[in-house]
């Protein structure tokens, strides 16, 4: 779960990061009055979303006046932000954060993950950091250096960023060594601090901050909950997820049902070799009841540009295939639009749950393999694209 | 012989008397696994499914022999769980729980350093060595013994794979979910290291998917010895698209993660057979037997 930065800052300002003094405005007048709150020489007005890229976006802008914040914040609130991580639709801009313009010497990049090898907190530094950093870091990954923190002293990690030319790497150290509390009590994933600036007068600052949480270390951690909330999945994702199952939405018009993640990529591969357009992507969790199912498949039917449903299950551990053909049935049975269902289905209980197709008479057609099955989806969705 | 679990292997339950726990006990039990007793705090000194219940894994070991065991145990403690059955010096640990906690593995990575057991998961499917021992919740009604060995990050492929070998008569030494977590115990090189030295063995079937790195580990690993078995991948998440990605682009490529076709070339460089897709590792099978 991403959070935004004026979220991430808040979380890092209460170990002891430096941050700039800022706030947040939802709309053009809100930033002015908070930018005449903020003493400052100049001002930053920066888009709030889940993604990076901003800056090379137009997503952060710099301002001399609070008259001039107002224009900058005008310009960004209600419009979509289109950067390198946002995908082509970009993200809606829904507040901007005012902070006061920092003089800056020098740009560095840190970065807190887990080693997904040893689970040991890694710390990731580079002195290239800055807007172009994401770049420079793809061309030559050499820039960035890593350094296991388990157990680390402020000495030894002063004497890494040393080698990483950290100017003052003594009190670097120690805010990085504020960041791995924050990491390690909040169940952070991940912790960018890009950049992190060494000013004209000597200090460190964090003049971003990006934060991802663990979701499912959120049962101990209420306080940020509502943060958390806030997520970037649909509303019909919150809905399936909450009913046990994973569910994506994409843009094309073959409803997929599969039970298991494996299962789900492998499908969306076939029907994507084949011409065909997934309209989601779909992963049955083991949990999942009939019903459970059957909320999954209202949402992809809900979408008008379904022409076809294919179920594409192999039945086994909890999730055996009658459970999801009972899904389907009830699915079928309350819906307006009943469009054709291409079946295939594999292991426990596959016969069963073909009965259970067959006798509620749903639209079914059945196949034995997976490639018959995805040509003829391809075929009912119009053929290739 | 197959890998790390046999007939012989005497498994016990953490969790046992929960939803979960029971169903998939009894399943085991069915199949004739070597089940021989749960674990549950407190409830010590009594019975679940005819099985005797112990407060902990360590006096479960003592009283019963039992050297693996299966987690089935909610996320918030599934890590304490794995812990103490490692401290136990169990052979096997399969942990089966969904939605543990990232930072909970730091712990269990700890734990697991200098320790001989095999942890597999969290969130794995298991492991079985058809009718001999299933220790997870997979379907074993197209189980079959036979030469095929099979590492998988996904419960539901690795059932359709499973199935797809069988149904050409080509059984399975022994089938291994390493678990869809992106920390989780044993890897892929693991695997493929024990399917190695496996006399039952001699084809292995990998089957991978997008995000992380296992699949550039497992390439790694496989050029650099020789290996003598063929090795087919399957990789899935060709056409995925592309996770909407916070801060770096991929903070992950720091650890050397590849997209799908990344993972495919490395693999085939290192000459794995790569399935085209998921309907191919069945031919990929029989083009090597003739």
């Amino acid at each position: 779960m991403d959070l935004q930065e004026f979220q991430s800052k808040e979380l890092v300002a209460q170990y002891g990061v430096p941050v700039p003094q800022g706030m947040l405005a939802r709309t053009a007048e809100q930033a002015e009055d908070m930018a005449r709150k903020i003493t400052a020489e100049r001002y930053m007005v920066k888009a709030q979303i889940k993604a990076g890229g901003r800056g090379l976006a137009g997503g952060i802008k710099t301002a001399a006046t609070p008259s001039l914040v107002f224009d900058a914040a005008k310009a960004m609130i209600g419009q979509s932000l289109v950067t390198q991580q946002t995908g082509t639709t970009g993200e809606p801009v829904e507040a901007v954060y005012v902070e006061a313009a920092i003089d800056i010497d020098k740009s560095f990049y840190v970065a807190l993950a887990l080693d997904p090898g040893t689970a040991h907190p890694l710390l990731l530094a580079s002195s290239k950091g800055g807007v172009e950093f994401e770049q420079s870091a793809q061309i030559d990954p050499g820039i960035v250096q890593q350094f296991d923190l388990t157990g680390a002293s402020a000495s030894k990690v002063a004497k890494f960023l040393e080698g990483q030319d950290f100017p003052d790497a003594k009190t670097a150290a120690e805010l990085v060594l504020k960041m791995a509390r924050a990491f390690t009590q909040n169940d952070m994933t991940l912790l960018e601090i890009n950049p992190l600036v060494h000013t004209t007068d000597g200090q460190w600052m964090a003049l971003d901050a990006k934060v991802s949480l663990d979701g499912n270390a959120m049962f101990r951690h209420t306080e940020l909950q509502d943060l958390a909330q806030a997520d970037h999945m649909s509303e019909a994702e919150k809905i399936a997820y909450d009913n046990n199952i994973n569910l994506v939405q994409l843009d094309g018009n073959i409803g997929v049902v599969v039970n298991g993640a494996g299962l789900g990529l492998a499908t969306n591969d076939l029907l994507v070799d084949a011409g065909g357009r997934p309209a989601n992507f779909m992963d049955i969790r083991t949990t999942a009841t009939s019903f459970d199912i059957a909320k999954g498949v209202d949402l992809i039917l809900s979408d008008p540009k379904v022409s076809c449903l294919f179920l594409n299950v192999h039945g086994g551990g909890m999730t055996v295939c009658d459970t999801v053909a009972e899904g389907v049935a009830f699915a079928y049975a309350r819906a307006d639009r009943k469009p054709a269902i291409v079946a295939r289905l594999a292991g426990q209980n596959a016969e069963w749950g073909l009965r259970i197709l067959k006798e509620r008479r749903l639209p079914v057609e059945v196949f034995e393999t997976m490639k018959e099955a995805t040509a003829r989806c391809v075929a009912l969705a119009g053929g290739r694209r | 012989m197959a890998i790390f679990v046999g007939k012989d292997t005497k498994v016990m339950v953490q969790g046992i008397t929960g939803r979960s726990g029971t169903f998939y006990t009894d399943q085991a039990l069915r199949y004739g696994s070597g089940f021989v007793a749960g674990v549950r705090p407190g409830k010590g000194g009594s019975t679940h499914l005819d099985l005797p219940i112990f407060d902990d894994v360590a006096t479960a070991k003592k009283k019963t022999g039992a050297n693996a065991s299966l987690i089935v145990v909610p996320a918030h403690r599934a890590a304490d769980a794995m812990i103490e059955a490692i401290e136990a010096e169990l052979d096997v640990v399969v942990c089966v729980t969904e939605r543990v906690p990232q930072h909970d593995m730091t712990k269990v990575k700890a734990a697991l350093e200098g320790s001989k057991t095999v942890l597999i998961g969290p969130n794995s499917q298991g492991i079985l060595t058809p009718d001999a021992c299933k220790i997870g919740v997979m379907p074993t009604k197209d189980a079959l013994p036979g030469p095929i060995g099979i590492v998988s990050r996904s419960a539901s492929l690795t059932s359709e794979i499973l199935a797809q070998t069988s149904a050409i008569s080509m059984g399975q030494s022994t089938t291994i979910g390493i678990g869809g977590d992106a920390i989780h115990g044993a890897g892929f090189v693991d695997c493929l290291k024990a399917f190695k030295d496996d006399d039952d063995t001699e084809i292995v079937v990998l089957i991978g998917e997008i995000g992380g790195r296992e699949e550039e580990d497992a390439a790694e690993y496989l050029a650099s010895v020789r290996y003598e078995k063929p090795v087919i991948a399957l990789i899935v998440g060709r056409h995925a698209p592309q996770e909407r990605r916070m801060g770096h682009a991929g903070t992950l490529s720091f650890f050397g993660a590849q997209d799908a076709v990344g993972k495919i070339a490395a693999l085939k460089a290192a000459g794995v057979h790569i399935a085209e897709d998921a309907e191919d590792v069945a031919h990929q099978i029989q083009q090597l037997k003739s």
